[in-house]
């Protein structure tokens, strides 16, 4: 058996982490890899294309029923999907209560200690927006992912979350191990989005693993909770998300440490690429109607 | 040169000596916590309220120890819930020797544990149903109880629990019960003095302020005081409320040893608070005399000499009738003081004493000492503020050592130096210096002893120094080898 991958998908918020990354999954999976995702979001929504499911039970709600994670057994909380692909939610708490990212440090030991790892090719971790605690940055710290891949856009903010993940993974490649994989640009169909992507990716020291165009089968899909690669595996979109498969499998050990770059870097990039005016600093703060 | 001049020069090479062993930045923050007493100074000259230095061993405790060990723990006819997990309760359990009146498990509930007793689930999803079902068990379980509190403890702020809701929806279902939310997590401050603060608060806004002055049918009298600031440790609160009695004073509450409930509710009914530790219950005796006009005095009765002229600053509040009263109150007494200090003057006399406690006694005993011929040359407080480094001017005498916050390094080596004959401090302290062969006293628990408050108290405070320093164990602490020639 080759070595187990461990890989992450972070990313801004709505970004579309959790479609591109349960797409690839699948492609990967079609290539004959083993995969367990686990999925690090209070919402629970990172693997319901590949079970057609709504939301599958969570390692800590199960827990918290049955009163506490040593009661679980790993067959309670991991549930098997498209092409085997087996699939974990840590959960969490309701909204505004507890400590959501002390439940992932939990979910993530209970997995590693009942051997949900073993046999798998590859380990896939699904976190939500930003890494806002310790807890969320449980995935990139040491013997956990190897490789994070950033979902962005050419969208600003996008790109200042990818940025901040980037400072994130770079306190950790210090002390661990960890590295930027690279970039998956999820086409927004904003402004030369490509070569802002591109332009990017070498300011943060990575590449642009792969530009995901927009495409409309990806919705349709969605609403029969299924990857495009199940629901159209003709489809031109499906065969996107099998080029950037064979990208993230072939890029084993080619991460690199990220060079986070500073806010104004960022705007002055967004000018190279004339999206954002040569500042006029009388302008800022004003409304279209008042300038 | 004199012997407080001496004294003086000595304390600052002693204060030179021992700061050398900590790096060049540790020693220059601690130096400004050393100091000798310089005769006719208003200041000790040391700085306090700051937090402790990272590697060394303090004393001090945390604003959860502050407000449920000392300020709310004492009420005994409320049940305090430790919220969070279950060491801080369990390691505080049994409270810090409080007495109190009462049927322990049936009306009065001071020396039981209550805590939630977080578990990995709690954290993460959030401890607030387990405290609406605690509070439903207490209810079923204590029903006699008057009120509960929930202490919160470290995790409870990190995972931002919303114990002032459950509080209020508690509240609300049982007919309006005190039920007091209490934000003292301990990462809170640099020591138990900000629970101190934090507990205080809690009774200006859980109790002052949802008490319906109409409804309180209390009666107050002309000469209604309020204990404030004596936890009744070993019986301190009882020895002295005697003498406030017998000097025609009725005490209407006690803050908080031997406390309840209606007595916190009634306090703003009382004429003058009379306070005893400073320290923790000036926030609340201040609001109560900003909100209520109610005077408040310092006092201390430690000892004949400051218990007399305490006696007489609380009388002075009074008319005529009292101020005579108290005169024939302390002419009582006279024969015990001095058939005390004439057992005991002629055994302690010019004995040294060296204290570390806490936000009080470093000063307040210092007179009893006094009166027993003894002499204090070092004296520091754990959590104290400056205003108490200023009041401790009017106790110490020329040359004597101040440390704040002292370190377990610093302490050992004072008292090697000083070589006192009794040190006064807590039980983390006791063994070190009683294996250095020198006597030492509980000075936060009286040892298992007391009270030391009031005549009473005097008599067995002289009692157990003498105990403690003219034990015959301490001449046959020789090693075996070491001869004597």
């Amino acid at each position: 058996m080759a070595t187990l991958r461990q890989i992450a998908f972070y990313g801004k918020g709505g970004i579309g982490k959790s479609t591109t990354s349960q797409n690839t999954l699948a492609a990967l999976a079609e290539m004959g890899q083993k995969i367990l995702i686990v999925g690090c979001d209070p919402k629970a929504d990172s693997t319901r294309l590949i079970l057609h499911a709504k939301a599958q039970d969570t390692v800590l709600s199960l827990a918290a029923e049955a009163g506490s994670v040593e009661d679980l057994e790993i067959e309670d909380v991991m549930k098997i999907g498209y092409r085997n692909i087996r699939c974990v939610e840590s959960g969490g708490p309701e909204p505004g209560v507890g400590c959501a990212g002390r439940g992932v440090i939990t979910s993530i030991n209970f997995l590693e200690e009942n051997g949900a790892y073993d046999g798998v090719d590859y380990v896939s971790y699904d976190v939500l927006g930003d890494v806002v605690c310790g807890g969320f940055a449980m995935p990139i710290r040491e013997n956990k992912a190897q490789e994070i891949y950033i979902v962005m856009s050419g969208e600003m903010m996008a790109m200042y979350a990818a940025n901040n993940i980037s400072k994130g993974i770079l306190k950790y490649a210090n002390s661990g191990g960890v590295r930027l994989g690279g970039l998956v640009c999820n086409e927004r169909q904003t402004d030369k989005e490509l070569e802002l992507a591109e332009a990017l990716a070498g300011k943060l020291g990575t590449k642009l693993i792969h530009f995901v165009p927009r495409d409309n089968v990806v919705q349709h899909a969605e609403l029969r909770r299924m990857t495009v690669l199940e629901y159209a595996p003709e489809s031109k979109q499906a065969e996107e998300y099998r080029q950037l498969a064979t990208k993230i499998h072939a890029n084993a050990g080619n991460g690199t440490i990220p060079t986070p770059i500073t806010m104004d870097e960022l705007e002055d990039l967004l000018m190279d690429f004339g999206i954002m005016k040569k500042e006029d600093e009388s302008l800022i703060g004003k409304a279209a109607t008042a300038a | 040169m004199s012997a407080t001049a001496e004294a003086r020069v000595n304390g600052a090479e002693l204060i030179e000596e021992v700061l050398k062993a900590y790096p060049e930045k540790s020693a220059k923050k601690r130096a400004k916590h050393l100091n000798v007493y310089e005769e006719g100074k208003s200041e000790c000259d040391v700085k306090s309220n700051i937090k402790s230095l990272p590697g060394v061993m303090t004393i001090r405790g945390c604003a959860y120890a502050g407000s449920k060990g000392v300020v709310w723990g004492p009420i005994k006819d409320m049940i305090h819930i430790s919220h969070g997990p279950v060491g801080c309760g369990q390691y505080s359990w049994a409270s810090r020797r409080n007495y109190y009146i009462g049927t322990t498990g049936i009306d009065t509930f001071g020396t039981m544990q209550f805590t939630s007793d977080f578990q990995e689930k709690d954290i993460v999803f959030g401890g607030d149903k387990k405290l609406e079902k605690i509070i439903d068990e207490i209810q079923e379980l204590f029903p006699l109880n008057k009120g509960i509190t929930v202490q919160s403890e470290c995790p409870i702020g990190l995972i931002g629990d919303d114990i002032e809701a459950v509080s209020k929806k508690k509240s609300k279902e049982y007919e309006g019960k005190t039920i007091v939310p209490v934000r003292c997590e301990g990462f809170r401050g640099v020591s138990q003095s900000l629970g101190h603060h934090i507990a205080n608060d809690a009774v200006r806004d859980f109790v002052f302020d949802k008490t319906d002055p109409d409804k309180n049918k209390f009666e107050s009298t002309p000469y209604d005081v309020a204990i404030i600031g004596d936890y009744n440790i070993g019986g301190d609160a009882w020895s002295s409320r005697i003498l406030l009695e017998e000097m025609g004073l009725r005490v209407i509450a006690q803050w908080s040893g031997d406390g309840s409930i209606a007595e916190l509710e009634n306090t703003p009914k009382a004429k003058l608070n009379i306070l005893h530790c400073y320290r923790s219950m000036n926030y609340i005796s201040r609001h109560m005399e900003e909100k209520y006009g109610i005077p408040w005095v310092e006092y201390n009765f430690f000892g004949p000499s400051k218990i007399e002229e305490s006696l007489r600053k609380i009388a002075s509040f009074f008319d005529d009738t009292i101020k005579e009263k108290t005169e024939q109150v302390i002419a009582k007494y006279k024969a015990l003081t001095d058939a005390v200090i004439a057992k005991y003057k002629p055994r302690l006399q010019g004995k040294k004493v060296m204290l570390f406690v806490g936000g009080l006694r470093p000063r307040h005993v210092i007179g009893a000492y006094e009166d027993l011929g003894m002499e204090v040359v070092g004296t520091g407080y754990e959590f104290g503020h400056n205003d108490d480094y200023q009041r401790t001017t009017h106790y110490v005498k020329d040359g004597t050592l101040i440390y704040d916050d002292v370190t377990g390094y610093e302490f050992e080596k004072f008292v090697e130096a000083v070589q006192p004959d009794l040190v006064g401090s807590g039980i983390k302290e006791k063994y070190v210096f009683q294996k250095m062969g020198v006597p030492f006293r509980q000075m936060h628990s009286w040892d298992y002893s007391g009270p030391y408050h009031g005549y009473d108290g005097f008599a067995i405070f002289a009692r157990d120094m003498d105990m403690a320093i003219n034990n015959p164990v301490w001449g046959l602490t020789k090693a075996p080898w070491a001869k004597a020639a």
